[in-house]
Order: structure tokens, then sequence, then C-alpha cells
């Protein structure tokens, strides 16, 4: 069952075992050429442990990893035609930025002529917006500047597959949006396939063209950042992937969810079977107004209020239900526009932007 | 009046370095001093010191030639044959060795230091001397094997008895390093020999300078080993000095030999710290 190497990574039934503990289990995951991938999840839910395994840094106890069509297990690191940015960039301190872009070069056999290497440094510098500093030493560049020497070392080999383990971590907000673009510019020009490790949500959602959530050990959802967003696959993802709310409610025959508060709602889903579950709701899709409900059953009081400038986050004690956060885009600079604690309020939205998740 | 900051500061650092200092100067700058002194008199009648200015004792250098010439010959060699035994070992401790089993086998490189050197070497005598292994061999027909008292049995006992401290820093400088830039360098395709020569080794150098100078520094004033397994045939300057000043009581002489050890022993470190600094990039002390 072999077929043309589309995918340039592929994991078959992957598991990963450190003594007892279980870092991977059964993954099943394919990585299109050319894509931008991230694994997102929260620190010891496997993703650098997926990360190292298609690097060569860690061997899986059991099923199979693919780079470009062949299996790749028991191939050592420095046969495999992948590269990494490591977390904390790993550079050699006692090489110059030259020597330690050469590096990945001065490898190959046949040898490279000098003159080849200098030329390909050359363009890998310019690349990375380096040019000028070849002869400077690893300890006297800056964070951010290390993270291009970092992506350049790794580039200049022209690996098939790139691995970024947490690249942009390090880095102060600013930088790391710069970065974040800049990523994602060199991947679209380079067609290489970029994988990417991190815990950020924001990060992940985008910089990538598909994020794989994992926790403890396994895939929870793998599609567009626009499909995990709207749709997630469980409580986890929706919880980890933005802001949620969430409450407990009871599905009735019928296809409607009853709240704590008795208030009804019509199920977004029909495939469930009754019983208790959880109803997840996002900040945005929330419209507070003044004064009591019409056709909406929620009532609350404003209990805090978040100025963030184009928009303003409420924290809104429901009645009956608890907490709900908020988050209101302003449409106007009048005051009018901004809800004071203290206020009582209506909430509505509309009940097909609820997720519905067995409890 | 109260004191301003940088007086302060003065003040604490003083404080900090008040006793090493006034040791160092009663119990190494005023006897060395003395020794200089001491190099450029005569020999009382009766031996001892005589006051006098005069370089023949310098001039008279060369007759103790032997002696320089074990010393700085079999002490590098030593400590050239110390880090070849010490680098794979060090290597196997600090990157091959499980965490669990680390600490004890650390532990065991130092164990031999809570027996004495003396101890010990005397043991090497014996095994070394006509009723040890030149007997064994006698049995098996190989007769009239010398070994101790050559620079063999010398060169055997330094590495013997100096091989801790040069695995030590070596160690140290290999547990320190951060695996990841191996990982990188494979990474980058770099095979596991390459990796070595490219990023191990030059970045265990500190190391290996640490524990070259300092047991090529320490067997320049070495005594007990030639004494011992040398037996008079093979002797260092530490010997000479030993017998000048003990036995023929010559004691400007032995300070012009030992004023002249000091000084080559500077000029030595000077040049390690050079090169180590120039392998580094840095001035940065690293002695571990």
């Amino acid at each position: 069952m072999t077929s043309a190497p589309t995918n340039d990574i592929e994991f078959r039934s992957v598991t990963k075992r450190y003594g007892a503990v279980t870092a991977v289990s059964d993954i099943n995951l394919s990585v299109p050429k050319g894509a931008f991938v991230a694994l997102l999840g929260p620190s010891g839910c496997g993703k650098t442990t997926c990360l190292r395994m298609i690097g060569g840094f860690e061997q899986p106890s059991e099923g199979e990893v693919l780079i470009a069509g062949k299996v790749a297990n028991g191939v050592p690191a420095y046969r495999r035609p992948v590269n990494m940015v490591f977390q904390h960039y790993a550079l050699f301190p006692h090489f110059d930025v030259e020597r330690n872009v050469a590096y990945g070069l001065r490898q190959l056999r046949p040898k490279l002529p000098a003159a080849e290497i200098a030329r390909r440094v050359g363009e890998a510098l310019e690349m990375v917006r380096l040019t000028g500093f070849a002869g400077r030493r690893i300890h006297e560049m800056s964070g951010g500047q290390q993270q291009r020497v970092a992506l350049a070392r790794a580039l200049v080999n022209k690996p098939s597959v790139l691995l970024l383990d947490e690249p942009l971590a390090a880095l102060d907000k600013k930088l790391r949006t710069a970065m974040q673009i800049e990523l994602q510019t060199l991947q679209r020009d380079l067609g290489i396939t970029f994988v990417l490790v991190t815990h950020d949500q924001e990060e992940a959602l985008s910089m990538s063209d598909l994020v794989c959530v994992m926790s403890a050990g396994r895939i929870r959802q793998l599609a567009t950042p626009q499909e995990v967003y709207d749709r997630p696959a469980d409580l986890f993802v929706a919880d980890f992937v933005g802001k949620t709310n969430r409450f407990a409610g009871t599905l009735e025959a019928g296809g409607t969810v009853r709240l704590g508060n008795g208030a009804a709602l019509p199920a977004a889903r029909a495939d469930l079977a009754p019983g208790a579950v959880t109803v997840a709701l996002r900040p945005e899709a929330i419209r507070l107004s003044r004064g009591t409900a019409g056709a909406t059953t929620l009532e609350g009081t404003v209990t805090h209020r978040i100025f963030l400038g184009s928009a303003a986050e409420y924290s809104v004690a429901v009645d009956g239900l608890g907490d709900l956060l908020v988050t209101a885009e302003r449409h106007s600079q009048s005051q009018n526009d901004l809800v004071a604690p203290g206020e009582r309020v209506a909430i509505s939205f509309d009940p097909g932007q609820t997720h519905i998740f067995p409890a | 009046m109260p004191l301003t900051m940088t007086t302060k500061r003065r003040l604490v650092t003083a404080a900090l370095l008040a006793p090493a200092s006034a040791w160092l100067f009663v119990f190494l700058v005023l006897p060395f001093i003395a020794m200089v002194v001491f190099s450029v008199g005569e020999r009382g009648p009766a031996g001892g010191y005589q006051a006098a200015f005069t370089f023949a004792q310098y001039a008279n250098l060369p007759a103790r030639s032997a002696a320089y010439w074990n010393t700085l010959m079999l002490a590098p060699a030593g400590a050239f044959l110390c880090l070849l035994v010490a680098y794979p070992t060090a290597y196997y401790l600090a990157v091959k060795a499980s965490p669990r089993h680390r600490l004890l086998l650390v532990s065991l490189v130092v164990v031999p230091f809570w027996t004495s050197l003396l101890v010990r070497t005397y043991a090497w005598m014996y095994i070394l001397g006509s009723r040890g292994i030149p007997n064994l061999l006698d049995m098996i027909g190989i007769a009239d094997v010398r070994l101790l008292n050559t620079p063999g049995a010398v060169l055997l006992g330094i590495v013997y008895g100096y091989l801790p401290l040069m695995i030590m820093p070596i160690y140290v400088s290999l547990e320190k390093l951060d695996r990841r830039l191996l990982e990188a360098s494979a990474d980058l395709g770099a095979k596991p020999l390459s990796t070595f020569f490219s990023v191990t080794l030059p970045l265990s150098l500190p190391g290996v300078m640490t524990g070259v100078a300092l047991v090529t520094i320490l067997l320049l004033g070495e005594y007990l080993i030639p004494q011992l397994l040398g037996g008079g045939k093979v002797f260092f300057i530490g010997n000479a000095l030993v017998d000048l000043f003990l036995q023929s009581r010559n004691w400007p002489f032995g300070s012009a030999i030992a004023v002249t050890l000091v000084a080559i022993v500077v000029v030595v470190l000077m040049v390690a710290m050079r090169i180590a600094w120039r392998i580094s990039g840095t001035r940065q002390v690293d002695l571990v």
C-alpha cells in the first residue's frame, strides 16, 4: 500500500514509552508536503517527543515514522533530510556566525568547494537579514539575532522538513510577532514543510495551515486553525484554544439543553444521547444589552470590566449559572458603548454558536 | 563622616582578601624573597648560607642538568600520558555512564586519595621490584627484567598517582557540555566522530588545559615518586633540592635551582593560559 510521497511526514500508530511512562500514545498523523503544521498542547503532552522522533533524537517504541515516504525508524539524526531549530537555539558557542551556518554544509561528502560554502552561507544570512554579522561570535548576538542564526543554520542545508521547537518562546512579544510573520513568509517562499511545536495557541493559530492539538500523548484534533477554533472536537480543545465559557446542563430528549438555572437552549448537535452535557460558548459570541431580558432568559450583573482599547472584557455573574466571560467589540467611542460594573444586563447569543460535549 | 559606596566596597574587598593575602605573604612571598637572596650568596664553610652577591650558583646550574632534563621531560610526558588515560575515562563518566551509576563511579575516581600517596607508591615499589612482576616473569622463563628505577617506572607512578587530578576537570567540562549542541551537530549531518572533533573536544578543552596545567605544575616539584620508583637513578629537581638542602647543606645552590624552577613554572603557566584563551576566545578563567 505505497503511494507517491505526498506526505512529508507520516506517523503510523506511533507510541513512545520512557520506562513506565507513555509520552506518546498510538499517534497517526500525516503532514502534507509544503504544509505549516503546529503541534499544540500543554507541556508534557508529547508534542516535543513527536518532533524529536522526526528529528531522529528519539526512536518510537512502537509504530513507524515516515519521512518523505520512507520509514525512518532506526535512521540516525545525521542521515535524515530534516533540520531543526532548537529551543534556545543550541548554537555552537566556539564558532562565529559564519561557522555556525556553514556547519551543515561542511559535513557534506564529497566536500563542497569553499567558495560554494561561502556563497550559500551568504545567501542564508541574507535570507534572515543578518548580512554583515558573519564574523560575530554567538554571545555577541541578541536573542532575536541568535534565533535568525539558528534559522539560517537549519535552512542552509535545504531540508525537506524544518522542525521548530518552541522557536519564539524566548523572545519578547513585539519581536515574537515580527518573527511569526517572517517565519510564515519564509515558509511560503521556500515551500519547505514546517513542523512547529508550541504551547502558545495564538502562535499556532496565526502561523500554521494545520493545527494538531495534543494532550496526554494523544491527538485531540487535527484541523485548520479556523476549524479548531470554531468547531473544537472536544472540551479540551475548546478550553485550550482560545477562551471558553462552560456550563453544565442536561440534554433532554427532543433536543433541548436545560441549563442549571432552568433556561432552555436548542441543542446544536443531534448526535448526542440525552444526559449530562457541558455547553461551551466563546466570550465573543455573547452580546450584552442593558436592562432586563426580552426573548432571552439569561440575565446577570456585570462584576468586572477590563478595558482593552478596541474591545472590553466583562465578567458577568449570571443569575443561577455563575460567572460568564464576555468580550464585546466597541463600535464607537461613546462612553455609552461600555457597560459599567454593577449594571444589570441581558445576555443573548446565537444557540448555533454553542458547542455541546458529553460531560 | 559617612563612608562612600566605593570606600565601603574597597573595605569589604580588603577584609575578604586579608587572611589569604597575609598567609601567602608570610609563607610564600617572604620565603621566596629569602630564596632569591640565598641564591646569590655563597655556601658557608660548614654549609648553610653566607652573605655575598654572586651569580656563581646560577652559572653552576648545568651541574644538575640531569635533574632538569628528567623533570622537564618526564613531567610533561607524565601529564600527557595521564591525559590519554583520563580523557576516555572522563568521557565515559560524563557522557556514557547511566546517571544512576555516575555518582558512584565518580566517587571511585577519588577513592585512592583516601590512602596516602606514599603508601600506594611503596606498594608499586614491591610490585615492580625484584620480588614482584620480574619475579613472576622469571618463573615463566623471562629472566633479568628490570622495571624499578627506570623512567618507565616513574611514568607509571605518575599516571597512577595523578590520574584523578586529570580526570576531574575534564569530567566537569564534559559534564556541563550542553547535550543539545551534540544533537544540533547530528541534526546538521555530522557523524559521531565528526561531532566529537568539532564540538565535544573543543568545548572540553578548558578542562583539558586545567588538568594538564595542574598535573604538570605539580609534577615539576615532584619528589616522592622519583625517589621511590626512580631510586636515585631517575631523579627530579625535587630530589636534587632535598639532597642539596639536607645532605650537602649547599643552601645557595639549592636556592638557585629552586628559583629557576619557579621561573620555569611561571613561564609554563603563562603559555598554557595564552593557549587556553586563544582557543576559548575569552579571557574567562575556567579552572572548573
